[in-house]
């Protein structure tokens, strides 16, 4: 029971850690689905936050200025591939394509220029984006250790669940929210009631991009502490999976994210103790996405306008 | 008849639209260059230097070889309305089929071997799609989703079977056993010698060509090529039109998966020999999409892009030599890629006509003129 309660509060632990910048990936890639436009770029906006972050953090010791470019630098590759997708009317698969290719390939070489290397300088701890309640729990006790692996965790962690429900009020209860979902689902009747289609797409895809830069600064400024070429790898895909799990909703990709997140946490525990090989328990977490999607969720349906570049008519 | 001016001509030819992006790739690169304080001229002239030589150039289609393979399953999906993202993970499974042939049945003879390992190859890339079809098909789950899952199981599945006694190397490598030496596509030692090609120079472009062919004799020239490029089109229609959709999309997967499967075996069998413990992934599949972007999902156009996307890779690798950072390449062929997904804008500029109003107007004339052409036809037949 005590290994168990133990286990299963490492689980949470890393599934919080995991699950955390895939949110805001995934809240993101909500907000430019929903609008009607096709953020494959996801990727390479969160390596630019990734690097962004930590570099910023680096030089100004300070996490939230960092946390904060992080986003900033996501946004700048959100506005780049609204300018092309939303203003020039280009295939948004494509465009995406290229952030992907663009993002980690600016990073990487700012990074070769500024550290002579492709690797960040380790943060500090007070560069990076601190734990709440540590100390707080008393580890000496199995309940204490529990809570203090599940609640002792990042800020932006707590930051996350809040951006959660902020995304879901905006969707859902707002008029902007309102609006952008009807973007995503007939412009042309959009523009018939005088709301600017272009317009909206274009702010939609530019919190994409933010929401995504912020999730890669989470990457690099919580555990690893480092940005690394390697510190994104697959994480935006993974988010975009998120999304159409939870069917472009985004309390339904928190739910897919968590379930990722958790069965990463399972990963953890399992390698270490069972003789299981750890390549088959790597697999998990895919696996049962897989088997989930077939048992419970089924048929995703994608907002009708997706991908689809709107010319304004008149 | 009139001369076209310039903007006529680059309105109108894609593969001139093409160029200016390239064009304007390396200009972006050169910028990126200046800022950071690096020679253009020796930066560019390492790159076309490196890739000039008797022996670039045989590194360029060694490398080009999986590129141009996956490129070919990508586009290959384009033309039929699926977007395979998973082609990393076919890739991959072919790879590993194609080793595990090669490793189990090592004294088999060449004759047999290579096209035993091709055979693996395509079979395990192919079942790789089918899966993804089969779990749209039955139970509707998102094929992007289900491909990213799939890329990442096949990458832990092949790390596994890379760790079984019977294929794991009995080194310290970590890595599987090196396929027998029938199972390779190498040219002879005298010939890489004689001609001094890249020690891993093989054959294996010639089967990319002839898979290029092939696909390109499919998507133009036959009924299941019409068939797929119908539901591809418009899947309602073609349904509409007596067209089995759900076939459709099976086969279209299982085509693409073994095109990329095949890439893999040979990846393997020329350039590899055998197959690391991954620690991320490839990229082979993502680079099969730009690649099939590049080329405009055209397979003779995907030929081209994956020589130029092999020349930037192994051009790139030589930058170190000057100072100059490996990722410049991965800007230029962003930078390449984005103005190809801008380049649209061309399509605005035709007849002169800019504003975004006068486009509305040209798309209306120009369906009404489609509605009008059959009969305007039928006239002129009549006349004849």
């Amino acid at each position: 029971m005590k290994d168990f309660v133990n286990s299963f509060g490492i689980i949470l632990f890393a599934m919080l850690a995991y699950a955390t910048p895939l949110i805001y990936a995934a809240l993101g890639s909500c907000f430019s689905e929903m609008s009607g436009v096709v953020n494959i770029g996801i990727e390479g906006m969160m390596t630019a936050g990734a690097f962004t972050g930590t570099v910023m953090a680096y030089f100004t010791g300070s996490p939230w200025i960092g946390f904060l470019c992080g986003g900033l630098a996501g946004m700048f590759f959100g506005a780049l591939h609204a300018l092309a997708t939303v203003r020039l009317g280009a295939d948004q698969t494509i465009a995406g394509t290229a952030i992907n290719m663009l993002g980690p390939g600016i990073v990487i070489m700012i990074a070769r220029v500024l550290f002579d290397s492709t690797d960040t300088i380790p943060l500090t701890s007070d560069q990076s984006i601190p734990r709440l309640f540590k100390g707080v729990f008393d580890t000496s006790t199995v309940f204490g250790r529990f809570m203090d692996n599940v609640f002792a965790t990042y800020a932006s962690t707590y930051l996350v669940f809040a951006a959660v429900i902020i995304v879901w009020f905006v969707f859902y209860k707002t008029r902007f929210g309102l609006r952008l979902r009807a973007c995503g689902e007939h412009p042309e009747a959009c523009e018939t009631l005088g709301i600017n289609v272009l317009a909206t797409r274009f702010k939609c895809v530019c919190m994409s991009g933010f929401l995504s830069g912020l999730g890669g600064a989470c990457v690099t400024m919580t555990i690893s502490n480092q940005f690394r070429p390697i510190s994104i790898v697959g994480q935006g895909f993974i988010a975009i999976a998120a999304v159409i799990f939870g069917k472009f909703r985004p309390h339904g990709a928190l739910v897919g994210c968590l379930l990722f997140g958790f069965c990463s946490g399972l990963k953890t525990v399992l390698g270490g103790s069972s003789g299981i090989d750890t390549q088959l328990i790597s697999m998990i977490p895919y696996v049962v996405t897989v088997i989930v999607l077939i048992l419970f969720v089924g048929r995703s349906r994608v907002p009708s306008a997706s991908g689809k570049p709107y010319v304004k008519t008149r | 008849m009139k001369k076209k001016s310039f903007m006529e001509i680059l309105t109108s030819n894609r593969f001139l639209q093409i160029l200016l992006s390239i064009l304007l790739g390396f200009l972006v690169g050169a910028i990126f260059l200046i800022i950071m304080g690096i020679s253009v001229g020796d930066a560019y002239g390492k790159l076309v230097s490196s890739v000039t030589s008797v022996k670039g150039i045989s590194y360029v289609i060694v490398y080009a070889t999986a590129y141009i393979m996956t490129g070919l399953s990508v586009a290959f999906s384009f033309k039929t309305g699926v977007f395979n993202i998973g082609a990393e993970g076919q890739f991959v499974m072919g790879s590993m089929g194609a080793a595990v042939v090669g490793i189990l049945f090592k004294d088999l003879p060449s004759a047999v071997l290579i096209p035993l390992c091709f055979l693996a190859a395509m079979i395990a890339g192919a079942v790789w799609g089918i899966i993804v079809g089969f779990l749209k098909t039955k139970w509707g789950i998102n094929e992007v989703l289900a491909m990213i899952m799939f890329n990442w199981i096949a990458f832990y599945l092949s790390n596994f079977i890379a760790g079984i006694p019977a294929i794991h190397n009995d080194g310290s490598a970590e890595a599987t056993k090196t396929i027998s030496d029938n199972a390779r596509t190498l040219l002879s030692p005298e010939l890489r010698t004689k001609l001094d090609l890249a020690p891993t120079a093989n054959w294996g472009i010639l089967v990319g060509i002839a898979a290029m062919l092939i696909v390109w004799y499919i998507i133009e020239k036959t009924t299941l090529g019409y068939e797929l490029k119908a539901v591809g089109a418009n899947r309602f229609a073609a349904e509409y039109g007596g067209i089995g959709v759900n076939k459709s999309i099976l086969t279209a997967l299982a085509i693409s998966g073994a095109l990329a499967g095949l890439g893999g075996a040979l990846q393997v069998m020329g350039m590899g020999g055998r197959i690391s413990i991954f620690t991320g992934q490839e990229g082979y599949g993502f680079a099969g999409i730009v690649v099939a972007l590049i080329g405009c999902s055209n397979p003779f156009g995907v030929l081209a892009a994956g020589l130029f996307y092999g020349a930037l890779i192994y051009g790139g690798s030589k930058l170190t030599l000057v100072g100059a950072p490996t990722q410049l390449t991965s800007v230029i062929i962003g930078t390449v890629v984005f103005f190809i997904a801008i380049s649209i804008i061309f399509e605005r500029f035709k007849g002169g006509l800019r504003s975004r109003k006068n486009i509305a107007l040209r798309k209306e004339m120009e369906s009404l003129d489609k509605a009008k052409s059959p009969e305007e036809n039928n006239k002129e037949e009549a006349v004849k």
